[in-house]
């Protein structure tokens, strides 16, 4: 157990869904499911999975910690977006589901060997070597943008860091570049690693 | 019928449903002016539709007839059909509305006696069924209509079966020359009572209303169940006839969602049930209901209403929210979703489907014909601004009768309130 996960267990001991609205992404949401189930059975993939988005977020609410954070349902979202278009609430579940599985990631929590989980995490270790990816197809960059970017976003939302961000993700974003790095390799890692801090300063914040 | 007597002391109803009519007539029989307009050729709004109501399971003619009879002994009252308020300008205790008449080109002679309706060869899709029949050029709405009147429609104007129809007619009935006029006239207060109407299923697209025969709504229902209705009373399925024992229930179609409609409409959970009880009437120990929900709100004392269907044997309570309808064999809607107590994916195939489809506002925001405090879902709320105009009825929120005519006789107090003084002031 990684000690931050440690350190939010102790923190949130009775409520998980407090947790989820301070440290997930759009997480304030969860509490205005109705259980209508529109989401579960609009989603193309959700029969494959334990848990389509509506029981996640009721397991959210009966205080399921290690039952979400250690599922693999929000890994298999894909981003279709069927659910947002149609749940009457219009909760934005595909970024919650995203949210859910970086919190997850961040806490250490990742199912073994959960090839969506693998295949971020290559890809993002690829990116950061030198602040560039090769041949980056669409669909990668629309993985990118929803199931990793957190990070990034709310960098995005530090006046100071934004303009650079905004430079950053849309080097990154790109399919037209090839295998060369951005200029200054070692100012952009120094830039997520401080967007990383404020981002874990932000969470702790919280209580 | 285009003179109309009213000084600013009248009060002014528009909309002749039940909310419309309660209003006109408490007004009316403490002494007050009221000039009634109703845009359809007859009285009672939706109401006249339905085949039974609840809880009682009573026939809403019953109703519509008293107060039909108490409008025609009236001196006070003034009832216009065939009208349509398109304009109020003035503030309270003078105002002055804009009325345009509709033609329908048959007078007061008129003894309903149907030879027009025999004589004429086109037909039309029937409005008061909703689409499910058809009815001639020349017609009867419906008939417990009041008044009791053949109407012609506009587009056999101009055409061989305008001719045939007036050449049937013995009475001089018929006036072929009749044309839209605009009439204008005070009044002191304005009781708004326009009503609703359901939300348009076709937009839920995923329940393919518009694609699947067998995928209904519960006013076309309503319209099913009643004997006098375009099936005689039978409940068959669209597509080919057969009798529909397996029914479902889609509730919320359309309603708390923000996609479509806000508000709950109320009324639908409890429309359900009542239809529930059509099914089983007709079917017995053969009929199999189900109703999908989010949770049913059968409110106050509506509470055993829902225990007694609860406790029917051929009825389930699913919870959940259908996310789709797809075609499954023999056109059957296969209904496909996620169930909320135990999340289990299901695919069900039904012989009909009903969509509990919720009441929006008759009036669009967009075209208000007076300037009044309109809430997001388009219903009147009760503001300083609309002066001495007064909401009744579905025009102020989605209910059902019982609360449209509590709501009718408060709006018609604030009505009486405001003539008085207008009376007072003038000695
Ligand atoms: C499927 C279904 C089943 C229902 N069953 C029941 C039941 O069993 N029991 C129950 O209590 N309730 C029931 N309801 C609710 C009931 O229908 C409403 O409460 C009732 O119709 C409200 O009456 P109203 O007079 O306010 O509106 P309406 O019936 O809509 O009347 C409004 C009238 O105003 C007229 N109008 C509109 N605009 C203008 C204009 N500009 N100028 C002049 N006239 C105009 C319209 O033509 C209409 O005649 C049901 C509703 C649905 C959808
Ligand atoms: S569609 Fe929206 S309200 Fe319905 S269960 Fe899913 S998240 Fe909740
Ligand atoms: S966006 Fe994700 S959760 Fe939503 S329907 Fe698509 S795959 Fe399912
Ligand atoms: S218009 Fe003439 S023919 Fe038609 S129903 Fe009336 S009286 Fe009879
Ligand atoms: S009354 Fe029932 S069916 Fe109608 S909107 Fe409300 S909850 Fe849904």
């Amino acid at each position: 157990m990684s000690e931050m996960n440690k350190a939010m267990i102790e923190q949130y001991r009775n409520s998980f869904l407090s947790e989820v609205e301070a440290n997930v992404e759009e997480g304030e949401w969860v509490k205005m499911c109705m259980q209508c189930g529109v989401c579960s059975g609009s989603c193309p993939l959700g029969k494959h999975w334990a848990h389509p988005p509506q029981e996640i977020f009721m397991m959210i609410r009966a205080g399921k910690r290690d039952e979400v954070l250690t599922s693999d349902s929000m890994w298999m979202c894909t981003s279709c977006y069927n659910c947002i278009v149609r749940c009457p609430r219009q909760l934005p579940i595909t970024h919650i589901m995203h949210g859910l599985a970086t919190y997850a990631k961040k806490l250490g929590l990742t199912p073994k060997n959960q090839p969506t989980a693998k295949f971020a995490e290559i890809f993002w270790n690829n990116m950061m070597k030198k602040g560039r990816v090769n041949e980056l197809k669409l669909g990668l960059s629309l993985y990118f943008k929803d199931g990793f970017g957190p990070g990034i976003k709310e960098a995005l939302r530090n006046k100071d860091l934004g303009m650079k961000m905004m430079k950053a993700k849309r080097m990154a974003a790109s399919e037209f570049f090839g295998g060369h790095g951005v200029k200054d390799v070692s100012g952009l890692q120094k830039m997520i690693k401080k967007a990383q801090e404020l981002e874990d300063a932000r969470m702790k914040k919280f209580d | 019928m285009t003179e109309v007597v009213a000084t600013n002391q009248t009060i002014l109803v528009v909309g002749g449903g039940i909310s419309g009519m309660t209003a006109a007539l408490e007004a009316a029989e403490t002494g007050a002016q009221v000039v009634l307009v109703e845009k359809r050729p007859y009285l009672g709004g939706r109401v006249s539709q339905l085949y039974k109501y609840f809880p009682k399971l009573c026939h809403p003619t019953c109703g519509l007839e008293i107060n039909q009879r108490r409008a025609k002994m009236n001196p006070n009252l003034t009832i216009i059909t065939g009208a349509e308020v398109s304009k109020v300008e003035g503030e309270a205790g003078n105002y002055t509305a804009t009325v345009k008449l509709t033609p329908t080109y048959v007078n007061d002679n008129c003894t309903a006696c149907g030879e027009c309706a025999k004589a004429v060869e086109a037909e039309f899709d029937d409005e008061y069924n909703y689409g499910l029949s058809k009815r001639k050029g020349a017609y009867l709405p419906h008939v417990m209509a009041h008044p009791m009147k053949y109407v012609l429609d506009p587009s056999i104007i101009g055409t061989d079966d305008a001719q045939k129809a007036k050449d049937a007619c013995k009475y001089d009935a018929i006036d072929l020359d009749d044309t839209e006029k605009e009439i204008q006239f005070p009044a002191g207060a304005i009781v708004w009572a326009t009503g609703w109407k359901p939300y348009d299923a076709a937009k839920i697209q995923p329940y393919g209303y518009d694609r699947f025969e067998n995928v209904i709504t519960n006013v076309e229902f309503e319209r099913m169940a009643d004997p006098k209705g375009p099936t005689g009373g039978k409940i068959v399925r669209p597509s080919d006839g057969k009798e529909a024992k397996n029914v479902a229930f889609i509730q919320c179609a359309g309603s708390r969602d923000r996609n479509h409609l806000y508000h709950c409409s109320r009324i639908c959970c409890m429309a359900s049930l009542k239809q529930t009880h059509y099914v089983v009437d007709a079917y017995g120990d053969d009929a199999q209901v189900s109703i999908y929900y989010i949770d049913i709100r059968a409110i106050d004392r509506f509470e055993d209403f829902y225990q007694t269907v609860k406790d029917m044997d051929n009825v389930k309570f699913i919870k959940s929210k259908v996310a789709s309808i797809t075609r499954g064999e023999d056109d059957n809607p296969c209904l496909n979703g996620v169930d909320t107590e135990g999340y289990h994916r299901y695919a069900n195939e039904h012989d009909l489907v009903v969509l509990a489809t919720g009441m929006e506002p008759s009036v669009s925001i967009d075209s208000f014909p007076v300037d009044v405090e309109i809430n997001r879902e388009g219903f009147i709320e009760p503001a300083e601004k609309n002066g001495g105009v007064f909401a009744a009825g579905c025009a102020s929120d989605a209910l059902d009768v019982n609360r449209a005519v509590q709501s009718a006789t408060g709006a018609a107090l604030k009505a009486i309130q405001v003539v008085n003084r207008v009376a007072r002031a003038e000695g």
